[in-house]
């Protein structure tokens, strides 16, 4: 047990926070969706055809590389359509519910992997490096899980837990199979977990101490060559109750909150479902909100005909432009304009109370002037400026060497939001991620 | 505000593409920004953005740098009232003075600079950057009151396209623009730089001024006498020959250019930049620890033949341009160190390396300019050598695994 102090990061208080913590039970989605862009790394071949009858659990693609890797269907139904974007991308998987429930159940007494890429758990997981779905037959030199989430409104994931948490020590067990090393679960302050088998360490500190490639980075960084496993305490428990009782758990809790949510709350639902159903009407203004599934430094903009994507479990509605046309906003004094530099005033009144935050850039992009910006908010062991400029130079050689295994897009989600020259440094990563691996194999 | 927005959506075909001034497009696209926050919101990525962009942080430094700019032209006037035997007018008569002669400066150094970026942004179509907000307003505190107009206008260009440009633009040049323009200035009108002539404006100011100047002007700087003294004593006198001493320099009633005399009037916007934290407290404390040491040391060792060397330390740091130099040019965090440790590096060179030109090289009285230009050469490096340990202990790390393994 180790209690690692982080100094850099940053909390932001946004409004809109969930205050009751009982979760309020959803009506039963209209459609639900699989979104392929959610699993990076993997490359889908369909299995179903629009108009088939899949169960819960049943396989909707593979990967093309490893057909083992199977993506399933959260809910039993009928396939509606393969939405398909440019070049045949495709953009989601529509499948509506027949509300039977259906649903496959695994021989768990097979191997665990085999266990695993069958019940579509596998892809809610990743590896360092890269920050992709794991390579099946790679042993990891560690499991890393991260039980909390410290991002800006994120739930508590003790709540989304809820009653799977009996099931966390099942999950280690079978994760120590699967691994040469150990099984890492990095806990908050004050927070219990009860995982024998299990490391459990402490992370005090702001906000990003609850990624899990910072826990990593201060626990055991990853060394070229090396692979980690990483997922939440969702995911482990999922794992675990897979194990223990042959069948997985699509259900979840999402916290759905934010400015623009009239009635902040936990609401329990079922992976993928429809974003009408788990919001229902809760949005005080549709046109002018801008809906994430996730948070609102890593989460992804959709639409509110969409759908929850499936590695979140969080909805955040902020305001899509709440001051068109702010005059010389530059030149600004007042508090209240948001900056964590003390160039601006808001300093002045304190970081304590909650803020109110558009998702205007503010500002154009520019080269880095200012020193220390990306540092401040990454606590690992990497100079973060030097990294990013040998990604955008295209220098594998120098990202090998600063560290670009150790990290991804996630670690610079806060560095981005406090960037002066408001570059996009987690498309920046992605790419450099992206490009690496494309290189090595 | 209504009224002045749909003015700037009535204006605006005309200066896209088509437009009749399609060639003015970046110029639009620079206005535009500068009276509205842009519209544009989070494309991929962070969905919320910190409030401080680019143009806050350039303004907040020209903020700092306005008790400099206000008591330079105050005491351009003075020394102006003093030199031709009428001290005894009022400080607004002689701030106004200061003021009607530095304004042709400000104002050829914006139009020519920015004129330049304009031009540059136009052709590359990119945004214009705020880069020569802070160049524009370093270009007239640091160089001479009597240097001609054409003259800081050549040199500007030059630093602007040589220095900056064929960089990249803002955030990718080497050297310091300001500095490079001084440079410039300095090694290609030495007569016009130094010397009687330089610092002190003797004719009339836009029709403002002039007079006969009394018999006992002698227009060098403290350094400048310090430089060319002779014997065990040090004489510094201002210019009408009355004696001086380290209180003058403090408050700034000393010939030099325009906005490095008062070290009070620096210091105050040293307070600004290092409240806002946009400059490097690093760098500025050890400039100061640098330069105060090397002088401690120099002093320890007099000698009349480096009579600098006999000027008390704090003395040394109060004189010409060190406290500017110190506060508004060696924290210019695009050409100076970016790592932590390196900053530290990087600040005790200069301090260092300005005293050591000061005393021990006759032909510079000043040293800071070249020696942050010589600094600026080797702020990469620097950082190299600290980014190196970071990659050495990961190298180290993983092949201690390997072994193990």
């Amino acid at each position: 047990m180790t209690t690692v102090r982080l100094k850099k990061g940053l909390d932001i208080h946004l409004l809109g926070a969930v205050s009751d913590t009982t979760p309020v039970a959803a009506s039963s989605p209209r459609t639900v969706a699989v979104v392929p862009d959610d699993f990076h790394g993997v490359i889908p071949r369909m299995e179903k055809k629009e108009g088939e009858h899949v169960a819960a659990g049943e396989p909707l693609y593979h990967d093309k590389n490893y057909e083992a890797i199977k993506v399933v269907s959260p809910v039993s139904g009928t396939v509606k359509e393969v939405r398909r974007g440019e070049r045949r991308h495709i953009d989601a998987i529509v499948i509506i519910p027949d509300g039977t429930g259906e649903a496959v159940e695994l021989d768990v007494k097979r191997p665990a992997q085999e266990v695993l890429l069958q019940s579509g758990l596998w892809v809610m997981m990743r590896q360092r490096p890269y920050d992709v779905v794991p390579v099946p037959g790679v042993k990891p030199r560690d499991v890393f899980v991260t039980a909390f989430d410290s991002a800006p409104l994120a739930p508590d994931l003790d709540v989304v837990l809820g009653d799977k948490r009996q099931y966390i020590a099942k999950g280690v067990e079978v994760l120590n199979t699967m691994t040469s090393g150990k099984v890492h679960i990095g806990v908050r302050q004050e927070q219990q977990i009860d995982a024998p088998g299990a490391e459990v360490n402490t992370f005090v500190g702001p906000h990003p101490a609850g990624n899990v490639g910072v826990q990593v980075a201060n626990i055991a960084p990853v060394n070229k060559g090396e692979t980690v496993w990483t997922m939440d305490i969702v995911t482990l428990a999922r794992i675990g109750e897979l194990f223990a009782t042959g069948r997985v758990s699509h259900d979840t809790v999402v916290a759905v909150d934010g400015e623009m949510v009239q009635q902040p709350r936990y609401v329990k639902t079922v992976m993928g479902a429809d974003l009408e159903t788990v919001m229902h009407n809760e949005l005080t203004n549709l046109v002018q909100s801008r809906i994430i599934s996730g948070n609102v430094l890593t989460g992804v903009k959709v639409a509110a005909d969409q759908w929850l994507r499936a590695p979140y479990r969080h909805i955040t509605v902020i305001p899509e432009n709440n001051k068109p046309d702010e005059f010389m906003g530059w030149a600004s004094l007042n508090p209240g304009r948001f900056s964590i530099y003390r160039t601006f005033t808001t300093w002045l009144r304190g970081f304590g109370s909650q803020v109110s935050l558009d998702s205007r850039i503010k500002g154009g992009e520019r080269a880095i002037v200012r020193t220390g910006e990306y540092d401040a908010m990454l606590p690992m062991d990497i100079y973060g400026e030097f990294l990013i400029k040998a990604i955008i130079s295209g220098d594998i050689d120098k990202m090998e060497q600063l560290g670009i295994y150790e990290i991804a897009p996630e670690d610079f989600a806060l560095a981005e939001f406090a960037d002066t020259s408001k570059l996009e440094l987690q498309r920046i990563v992605r790419e450099g991620l992206d490009k690496l691996r494309a290189e090595m194999s | 505000m209504k009224a002045l927005r749909n003015l700037m959506n009535k204006v605006e075909p005309t200066f896209r593409p088509g437009g009749k001034l399609s060639k003015l497009e970046s110029v639009y696209d620079g206005m535009e920004t500068f009276l509205f926050t842009p519209n544009a919101t989070s494309r991929s990525g962070s969905h919320i953005h910190d409030g401080n962009d680019l143009k806050r942080t350039m303004i907040t430094v020209v903020v700092a740098l306005i008790p400099a700019l206000l008591f330079g032209m105050y005491n351009i006037g003075y020394q102006h009232y003093l030199a031709i035997g009428q001290s005894h007018e009022g400080w607004f008569t002689m701030f106004l003075y200061g003021l009607l002669a530095m304004l042709p400066v400000i104002v050829v150094s914006y139009v020519v600079g920015l004129g330049i970026e304009f031009i540059s942004a136009q052709i590359h179509h990119k945004e214009i950057q705020e880069g020569f907000l802070v160049t524009g307003i370093l270009i007239p505190l640091i160089v001479p009151i009597n240097t001609p107009l054409w003259m800081t206008a050549v040199a500007t260009a030059f630093a602007v396209i040589f220095a900056k440009e064929v960089f990249g633009g803002t955030g990718m040049n080497i050297f310091n623009v300001a500095l490079i323009t001084r440079a410039f200035l300095f090694f290609a009108y030495p007569s016009r730089m130094s010397g009687d002539e330089a610092f002190v404006k003797l004719d009339s100011a836009l029709g403002m001024g002039g007079g006969t100047v009394v018999d006992t002007f002698t227009g060098a700087t403290p350094l400048g006498q310090v430089a060319t003294n002779v014997g065990d004593q040090l004489h510094m006198t201002n210019i009408v020959g009355e004696p001086i001493g380290m209180l003058d320099a403090l408050f700034g009633y000393i010939p030099g250019s325009p906005g490095e005399t008062s070290v009070i009037a620096i210091l105050i916007g040293a307070a600004i930049l290092l409240l806002t934290g946009i400059a490097s407290w690093r760098i500025m404390c050890s400039v100061f620890v640098g330069g105060l040491g090397m002088a401690a040391l120099v002093h320890a060792l007099p000698s009349a033949t480096y009579p600098a060397s006999m000027l008390d330390p704090v003395t040394q740091l109060c004189l010409g341009g060190f406290a500017f130099g110190a506060v508004f040019m060696a924290t210019d965090p695009v050409t100076g160190a970016r790592t932590n440790v390196g900053q530290y590096i990087y600040g005790l060179l200069i301090g260092i390396f300005a005293i050591l030109i000061r005393v021990y090289n006759s032909g510079y009285p000043e040293g800071m300019m070249l020696a942050i230009l010589l600094m600026n050469a080797f702020a990469p490096l620097i950082d190299h050598c600290v980014v190196s340990s970071n990659i050495k202990r990961r190298a180290r790390r993983a092949a201690a695994k390997v072994k193990e393994g």
